[in-house]
């Protein structure tokens, strides 16, 4: 490993934790498509920032463009307000209407600036390690590493200085302004930092990706747990994972750093979707079968309660009867008696005396649907599961 | 200006291209009244971002650049993330903004990879596959645009042929349901027009700004009109006039792409709607608030002088001016405008209740209407 690539990998997951937290929160809040807004919208910003300073790196272009991703969400809400058009329009409208202006802008210059739009929105985190800050002739590092290093920092702070208010504000605002917390402080404190970060690591992932590196942790390990705390330290963990897996799998196949990453985080959450415990696909699936058994079968109980003919119980008759197919009535069948709740002579089916009490509680449960009676009825469920 | 004109009858070229963004801009404003109407606004954008690495792919399977193929790649791939984006939401607790986000990013990364994969391959016929991130309408050719005409007329029968199921569906699914409609048949006919009219527009508009062609001229039609049906004429007739425009303008200047051009003409009938639209725009809403603000005020003077009036025999005893000092919200202006209304009458320095003005300010509590 060569010291280029050790600083490559460093910047990458630099960017990771520098989105990953700020991203927890625009998960929570169901805002994570601002990320999107704002990295697309920062593009004229980023130009006129070059017209003037002509390099990628300094204060003032990051200033302006994170003035512009601030705009986009004063304006994003501006259009809320008026409730002209759906929350989600008034997103789809601004940052495109932003970003053109933005191609158009280069576009017209494009003589004069060494900038184009592929550089902003894919990026190139290959050539970063080129650009060092040389201090009084000591060669102090690449320049994109402590522009990240810095907005780390501060995110960090800020975070630990307002984690509370953050907290709360996220999941109670109307709590944080009782408490005398100002949510929209927080809220717009959270924009910027956003913004910042956006305009920070566009240079190396490039704008869109941003969302990916925002968005695709949090969500991951917010499948897997509820815990904030849990979830801003996991979230880090999955990125600079991500960023460090992706950038060996870019190395072997020779291609773009950034996307590779992205996909890299793509199958990750893919796989947390499918095998999370709780909820992932699989264990929903799984769920939602176990429930419909155990509905199927609590309606085969009503009706054993309710015919006390003999000739209405016999097994062949049931499948009639209630109109299931022979599989699933077998199951149903293999289920209940598993529990106990029926007995089964001379293909007759009777109620066993827990199947009784069992079912009474059931009627008692539907006839005046009162949820405390549905616990009782859900401890008797996980009987069945064992 | 004329010179354009001139240009556009002699430039076949140019005939095309104006034809296909028209074309274009029509079938996107239709089709995009239906993903507003849906709150379904920002999956466009998913899906036009999804669709790259199934551009990428075909190409790589097939090693050639044949433009119908790679728009069929763009349909697949943008299919499978809508199914995706579904399953994400339905399945766990992630909301939909989470979920279009994760799709969008992911597989656009992927589409990334795919592409810088393809460019360092030997046989590199590849060049043009980027402009399906910013679009080139210069690119298109005749068969495209024809291509695109049938989709766009394909498109519009289906519309016609349901245009009940698609209101039903639109304003009260559930009512939908319990009519015996199959809604989950008509919603998924609905998404996957969305997604056939984003795929069309990748290779003039880009993958990046697609969205906002499906968005923009829907939410500038949806400011005229409550009608669905007219919602949907307009949206159609935004579309069109932005493309015909934007190409107009950036076939005039240098250095233009035709898409962004588009995508700020479509964002202008936006703006203009939301200011000038004679039922929901601002400034009618602003105007009627000054009007409402001025009543009140007109009104409450027309009170005082009730209270003053009423203590005498006859109504219309004329008094001084000067009694209002007391009173804070009058002006010459507002006592003229009373005047005016029939409600009193002015007569050097002096004003008086007419009959019709004191039964106002008596009623003015009492008749609520």
């Amino acid at each position: 490993m060569t010291n280029a690539q050790l600083e490559i990998q460093i910047i990458l997951s630099l960017v990771a934790v520098a989105c990953a937290l700020p991203g927890v929160f625009l998960v929570l809040r169901k805002m994570a498509l601002i990320s999107d807004a704002i990295s697309h919208s920062i593009l004229p910003g980023i130009v006129i920032g070059f017209f003037i300073t002509q390099d990628l790196a300094s204060p003032l272009l990051i200033l302006m463009a994170t003035l512009t991703g601030v705009l986009t969400v004063v304006l994003v809400e501006y259009i809320q307000k008026t409730g002209l058009v759906k929350e989600d329009t008034a997103i789809g409208l601004v940052f495109p209407a932003l970003f053109s202006l933005g191609v158009i802008l280069i576009a017209r210059n494009a003589g004069d600036v060494h900038l184009d739009v592929d550089a902003v929105l894919l990026g190139e985190v290959a050539f970063a390690p080129f650009d060092r800050w040389m201090y009084n002739g000591i060669d102090m590092g690449p320049k994109s590493l402590w522009m990240i290093g810095t907005i780390l920092s501060v995110s960090i702070i800020m975070l630990m200085m307002f984690y509370k208010e953050l907290k709360i504000a996220t999941f109670d605002a109307g709590l944080a302004a009782s408490l005398g917390f100002t949510p929209i402080g927080i809220h717009y404190g959270l924009m910027t930092i956003s913004s910042v970060t956006t305009v920070g690591a566009f240079d190396a992932i490039g704008a869109i990706l941003v969302v990916a590196f925002m968005i695709v942790p949090p969500a991951c390990v917010y499948l897997l747990t509820t815990n904030l705390k849990k979830m801003l330290i996991g979230s880090s963990l999955v990125g600079i994972f991500a960023s460090i897996t992706g950038y060996w799998v870019a190395h072997v196949l020779d291609t773009s750093i950034a996307g590779t990453i992205a996909t890299v985080l793509g199958l990750l959450f893919f796989v947390v979707y499918l095998f999370a415990p709780n909820k992932g696909y699989i264990s929903q699936w799984y769920k939602t079968k176990q429930q419909k058994t155990e509905v199927a079968m609590l309606v085969f109980m009503l009706h054993l309660a309710n015919h006390e003919d003999e000739s209405e119980r016999n097994i062949n008759h049931l499948q009639e009867h209630i109109n299931w197919t022979k599989q699933r009535a077998k199951k149903v069948l293999k289920l209940a008696s598993q529990n106990n709740m029926i007995e089964i002579e001379d293909g007759v089916i009777n109620l066993t005396v827990k199947g009784l009490s069992f079912t009474e509680k059931a009627i008692s449960y539907i006839s005046d649907n009162k949820n405390s009676e549905l616990e009782g009825i859900k401890q008797n469920f996980f009987l069945f599961r064992g | 200006m004329k010179q354009y004109f001139d240009l556009l009858m002699m430039d076949y070229t140019l005939q095309i291209i104006t034809l296909g963004t028209a074309v274009l801009g029509a079938l996107c404003g239709v089709l995009g009244s239906f993903a507003v109407l849906r709150k379904q606004s920002l999956l466009g954008d998913a899906i036009s971002h999804a669709s790259l690495p199934g551009i990428a792919i075909v190409f790589l399977v097939l090693g050639v650049k044949n433009n119908n193929g790679l728009l069929f790649g763009a349909l697949l791939s943008g299919l499978v993330s809508a199914v995706f984006i579904k399953g994400i939401i339905s399945k766990t607790h992630l909301k939909s903004d989470t979920a279009l986000g994760v799709v969008l990013s992911t597989f656009f990364g992927f589409g990334m990879l795919l592409l810088t994969y393809i460019q360092k391959l030997p046989n590199a016929n590849q060049s043009g596959l980027e402009k399906y991130l910013f679009g080139q309408a210069a690119t298109l050719l005749a068969s495209d645009v024809w291509l695109m005409s049938a989709i766009a007329g394909i498109a519009l029968i289906v519309v016609l042929l349901f245009w009940k199921e698609f209101k039903m569906v639109l304003f009260d699914a559930d009512y939908t349901t319990t009519l015996g409609f199959h809604v989950k048949f008509i919603d998924t006919l609905m998404t996957s027009f969305i997604v056939i009219a984003i795929v069309l527009g990748l290779q003039t508009v880009g993958v990046v700004l697609m969205s906002a062609m499906l968005l923009a001229p829907a939410a500038a039609a949806r400011q005229w009109t409550n009608s669905l049906s007219k919602m949907v004429f307009l949206a159609g007739i935004f579309g069109a006039t932005s493309g015909v425009l934007g190409t107009a303008i950036s076939a005039s200047a240098n250095n233009l792409s035709t898409g962004p051009v588009i995508v700020l003409i479509a964002t202008v009938f936006v703006m203009i709607s939301f200011v000038f639209s004679p039922i929901r725009g601002l400034l009618f809403r602003q105007i009627k608030l000054w009007k409402n603000r001025n009543d009140l005020k007109l009104m409450k003077t027309l009170l005082f002088m009730y209270n003053i009036a009423k203590n005498h025999e006859n109504i219309s005893h004329p008094h001084k001016i000067q009694l209002l000092n007391n009173f804070q919200g009058y002006t010459r202006k507002s006592l003229k405008s009373l005047e005016s209304e029939e409600l009193i009458l002015l007569d050097k320095g002096d004003w008086s209740l007419t009959e019709k003005g004191f039964d106002t300010a008596k009623n003015l509590y009492t008749n609520q209407s």
